[in-house]
């Protein structure tokens, strides 16, 4: 095979040859390419497959614009689909195929949807996915379902491995007065004025080489501007994309760290995710050539005609030998002149018939020529023109590569990410960007400069414009206006040709074609954010970038209209795609979330405790002896608290500590309860509504001193009610002296509970006569020592229902604290429960948690009625007296049985009237266990109208997710000693 | 993203603060009535343009402040304390 690579062009390494795949099959390349360059150089035309029609693909670009090049990387666990091949850099041993085919790109065997086009235009899968007009047969049907599969097969891209990722990615931050995005001429510029300046100053370049699109000139070197940047302190990021601005001069940067060399080293992450805080933003971002749609646009060899500048001049490949260029702009004809200089016979095409251009006359130039159809499938064969757009007086030009430039569109990506609107500029052909308050300004190409010395002159002027606005400088400063050929461009969007199954393409990737746009003006798709979606034009890996301007002008002539009045859509972040990795970064795994353990975690798991999550902390889920599953387990720990004793790690309450000389008086506003007369010594249980009178949760508030509280919450309401406190304190009650300290992780707390609890404690306390019965009497609270002198706090709470205690040390001293209680509670048969057997318990007694009190219950549906204080006022007060919370049919909370004590149920169980099984039912069942203590299984839950009314009917539990059903009786909740003789012993 | 500027903490990101509500509402005493507590609770405006709303510096020294940002376009004239005692302290301080 012939190579296209030319002697003595391009800047890449010559002397360090680099093997890889394509398909399979070996290849060469050199330091310095991209994988594009690199297969052009090897001749290879078909890369991949279109997206619908599964029509062979070419390179059409030289950057992100890309959207033929899409291909896979790497193998296995590494396989990375559609990337751009005009952007991935060559390494030794890199791996490439091509996506979309089968067997492969050069014979496909999906080829035949070319020809059957008519039943893919666009609104495809909306049409068939409703079904068969006109009476949609077949709608929403297994039939359908099933063929859906394979249709979404056949259209997809490349497919990700499915498996783990093994590449690290990182997530990093910096600071900086001015971010620069583009490193081409203005973009340097306006770095080098402002780090003269004296800002501190980063530039962005997503290219591997700073330089921005001067890379295609042939005389170009970068490394003189490089050294003057980093003398300046400048610092330059290259490989690095700003995917995204978003508030406060904030933006998003990837860095590709990794993905352009072969090893993996794991010592280094695969890309970096940056988030930048900028005091200013400068936009050099550059502009992106556009093709021309006309018949057969997109047959292999089709390239935009600065691609092949940079193919040129940086890769040293000529990528055709017989090339013609289309035109509407004098742009091409630097190029043209190169591209015949390095031994191409060129023909330039150029739609305008009245303009002046200096040439050597090495290549031709017809005047008010266009090109109307390519004859060709696999590779380009000849070129049809004809003298004006409508057809007439045809020729047919041989030719193996006809590049286009329909005109240049600035890259105002950015600046439509913070919302503004790019206005569109007749006289230039192009979305010019509007002007924003935000600091943040535009700059060269991007601005719609097209040549060098207005982007120097425009970078300049953008560095004192960011300086003006910081209040740095106050410096009258004027841009270039936006033009600079010496001819004026003539709108050349697409090229006519009516013949049938003739496709001209607007967006290549999507296969959305130019009869695609006029089928959705047909259909009255017509805003162009309803002919996006409709037709999928913009919404592939390019984002429009290439096509978007094409569409748009075909709907404004279709409409009668001006570019200007049709808009544009808007674009969104990301500029070019972010690896789901790099957003995730290194929170993947067990660092997705923050875990919180208890102090003594590691004392729970030595002693054999199974572990699960609640919110983020670890808590002992069961104890398991020898083969015991999780449901033998937690009965024999609930029956053995029940018997003598058991122990169980009750740390991860929230704990708060509430002091200052109205402290008093905040609690008795806070809590539905009174709280004015609780005694020094003595703790309550409380319940805390929201400001609607819904509760909010519920805990124990215990008096140490005269101004100073101990404060428990639940578990997952902690943070909830630690902010609530602090927002009363600081923003409504500001008059009350109180300081709230949040004492969560300074205290280890275990519950020991069972009838044989105060022997233990007996055993473990220096002085045991403080917690006898009338020294300690149920909801007593006492400060003494553990054996060893710890200090802790005892409060006789009980949440099981038998005679219990709350043990509170220093967290230092938790595993001492547990290797002394279990000591002790062995002696007795005692055990260590979990937060099963801690369920189970509670459920027997009716106990209220989180599944209960989820935000609709108040306390009367909760059966708290006799905590809502009646003497006073407190938060919710008012609110929860109000109509809809006092109905008659209001859930309310009660027990269940199931009325065959054999069967089971699961929490989530619906339930019913037994000739009425539909919807959400009378009520629903919360929690269950298997009750050791009653030998059978028993729930909570909210029946409407509560015990009273449904006590002596059978209802029925349906469940149809399980698909279960049975039937139950309503009891109290209280279903073991009601009268709580136990806990008062 | 909105960057804050707490008075005691310095610039920040708006990950570090949980958003409180409108700052301008006079809750009623706890035994007003039901009207009242109603009207304080769910009423609100829908404003377009610069509103004063609670933050809480949940993720950083935890004072809630006021934040009077524009509901358009996220710009931010000033952050206070909400305590009116420590609002002082910071003016003073100035």
């Amino acid at each position: 095979m012939k190579t296209r690579r030319i002697d003595n062009y391009g800047k890449i390494n010559r002397d360090k040859i680099l093997s890889f795949r394509w398909d399979k099959k070996n290849y060469k390349g050199f330091e310095g390419d991209t994988l594009a360059s690199a297969l052009l150089a090897n001749n290879i035309g078909i890369v991949g497959r279109s997206f619908k029609y599964h029509r062979p693909r070419g390179i059409f670009s030289s950057g992100v614009e890309e959207s033929g090049a899409l291909v896979t990387i790497g193998s296995k666990d590494r396989r990375d689909p559609n990337v751009r091949a005009t952007t991935q850099e060559l390494y030794n041993g890199l791996e490439a195929s091509g996506q979309n085919a089968f067997p492969n790109v050069n014979f496909d065997l999906a080829g035949i949807n070319n020809y059957l086009g008519r039943f893919f235009a666009a609104g495809f899968y909306y049409k068939t996915f409703m079904g068969i007009p006109p009476l949609e047969w077949g709608k929403g049907t297994a039939i359908w379902m099933f063929f859906e599969k394979f249709i979404r097969k056949a259209a997809g891209m490349g497919s990700a491995s499915g498996l783990p990722d093994p590449d690290t990615y990182e997530h990093a931050h910096d600071f900086c007065d001015l971010i620069v995005v583009g490193s081409g001429p203005a973009g340097v510029a306006a770095a080098i004025e402002a780090a003269e300046k004296k800002l501190d100053v980063i530039l962005v370049e997503q290219d591997s080489l700073i330089g921005g699109n001067q890379l295609a000139e042939n005389d170009f070197d970068n490394s003189q501007i490089k050294n003057q940047l980093e003398n300046l302190g400048i610092k330059i990021m290259t490989r690095t994309t700003a995917f995204g601005l978003y508030d406060n001069c904030v933006v998003g940067l990837l860095e590709r760290v990794t993905d352009h060399i072969s090893a993996s080293n794991v010592n280094i992450p695969r890309q970096r995710f940056w988030t930048i805080r900028a005091k200013h933003i400068i936009v050099g971002a550059g502009a992106i050539e556009r093709h021309i749609a006309f018949n057969n646009n997109d047959i292999p060899g089709v390239m935009t005609v600065n691609a092949s500048k940079h193919y040129l001049n940086r890769y040293g490949v000529l990528t055709g030998k017989r090339i013609v260029i289309a035109t509407n702009n004098d742009s091409v004809y630097e190029t043209a002149h190169q591209l015949s200089e390095a031994g191409a016979n060129v023909t330039v095409l150029d739609s305008r018939t009245n303009f002046e251009i200096e040439t050597n006359k090495s290549f031709e130039i017809r005047k008010g020529y266009v090109p109307y159809n390519i004859n060709g499938s696999k590779k380009i064969n000849s070129l049809d023109i004809s003298k004006s757009v409508t057809i007439n007086k045809s020729e047919t030009i041989n030719c193996d590569q006809v590049l286009l430039s329909g005109g240049w569109s600035p890259a105002v990506h950015l600046l439509s990410h913070r919302g503004v609107k790019p206005k569109w500029d007749y006289n230039n052909a192009c979305f010019l960007p509007s002007d924003t308050k935000e600091n943040i300004t535009m700059v060269g190409s991007s601005r719609g400069l097209w040549n060098k010395n207005d982007c120097i002159a425009s970078g300049i002027a953008g560095t004192t414009d960011a300086l003006n606005r910081l209040g740095i400088s106050k410096t009258n400063y004027f841009f270039p206006k936006p033009g600079g050929w010496k001819n004026p461009i003539q709108p050349l969007y697409e090229v006519k040709y009516k013949k049938s199954r003739s496709k001209s393409f607007v967006d290549y990737q999507h296969d959305v074609t130019t009869d695609d746009v006029r089928l959705a003006h047909r259909e009255g798709f017509i805003s162009v954010e309803h002919l996006k979606r409709y037709t999928t034009l913009g919404m592939a890996n390019d984002q429009g970038k290439m096509g978007n301007i094409i569409g748009l002008s075909l709907m404004a002539e279709l409409l009668n209209k001006e570019i200007s009045e049709v808009g544009t859509t808007v674009f969104r972040p990301p500029y070019t795609p972010v690896s789901i990795g790099a957003l995730s970064g290194r929170n993947v795994g067990k660092h997705f979330r923050p875990l919180r353990v208890t102090p003594m975690h590691q004392w729970n798991i030595d002693h054999g405790a199974k572990m699960i999550e609640v919110g983020l902390y670890q808590r002992p889920w069961y104890y398991p002896k020898e083969n015991e599953t999780l449901s033998d387990s937690y009965i024999r720990e609930a029956s053995t608290v029940r018997k003598t004793v058991g122990i169980c790690d009750v740390t991860s309450l929230g704990k708060i500590a509430i002091q200052g000389p109205d402290s008093t008086e905040f609690l008795n506003r806070i809590y539905s309860n009174g709280f004015s007369k609780l005694q020094v010594g003595k703790a309550r249980y409380g319940i805390m509504l929201r400001d609607d009178g819904i509760v909010m949760d519920d805990g124990t508030s215990w008096r140490l001193a005269e101004n100073e509280y101990f404060m428990t919450t639940s578990t997952g309401e902690a943070a909830k009610v630690m902010s609530w406190l602090e927002e009363l304190l600081q923003t409504r009650w500001t008059d009350l002296n109180v300081n709230v300290t949040s004492v969560s992780e300074q205290w280890a707390g275990v519950s020991i509970a069972g009838p044989k609890s105060r022997e233990v404690l007996n055993n473990c306390v220096d002085d045991s006569l403080v917690i006898t019965n009338n020294n300690l009497p149920f909801m007593g609270v006492t400060s003494t020592f553990l054996k060893g002198n710890i200090p802790c706090r005892i409060a006789r709470i009980s949440f099981s229902g038998e005679l219990a205690f709350e043990v509170y040390v220093k967290s230092d001293f938790a595993n001492t604290m547990m290797d002394l209680l279990w000591e002790n509670a062995k002696k007795y048969d005692g055990c260590l429960y979990g937060l099963e057997a801690l369920g189970a318990l509670r459920v027997e007694k009716g106990h209220v948690t989180a599944a209960e009190l989820d935000g609709r219950v108040t306390i009367d549906d909760a059966g708290l009625s006799k905590m809502a204080s009646t003497k006073k006022s407190y938060i919710g007060s008012a609110m929860r007296k109000r109509g809809v919370l006092k109905n008659n049919d209001r859930e309310i909370l009660v027990g269940f049985f199931p009325t065959n004590l054999k069967e089971t149920f699961n929490a989530g169980t619906i339930v019913c009237e037994k000739n009425n099984i539909k919807g959400q039912g009378i009520g629903r069942i919360t929690s269950v266990t298997y009750s050791p203590e009653l030998g059978h299984w028993i729930g909570i839950g909210f029946v409407k109208g509560g015990l009273d009314k449904w006590k002596d009917t059978t209802l029925v539990g349906a469940d149809p997710v399980r698909n279960k059903q049975m039937n139950l009786k309503v009891v109290s909740p209280h279903m073991i000693d009601p009268k709580g003789e136990r806990m008062y012993a | 993203m909105i960057r804050i500027n707490c008075p005691y903490c310095g610039e920040r990101d708006h990950s570090e603060f949980s958003y409180g509500g409108d700052a301008t509402i006079n809750y009623p005493s706890l035994d007003a009535s039901e009207k009242e507590w109603t009207e304080a609770i769910f009423f609100r405006k829908n404003i377009k343009g610069f509103q004063f709303e609670t933050w809480h510096h949940s993720n950083g020294c935890r004072m809630w402040l006021v934040v009077e940002r524009s509901t358009v376009t996220h710009e931010i004239k000033s952050v206070k304390p909400s305590h009116p005692d420590l609002q002082k302290i910071v003016e003073n301080n100035k």
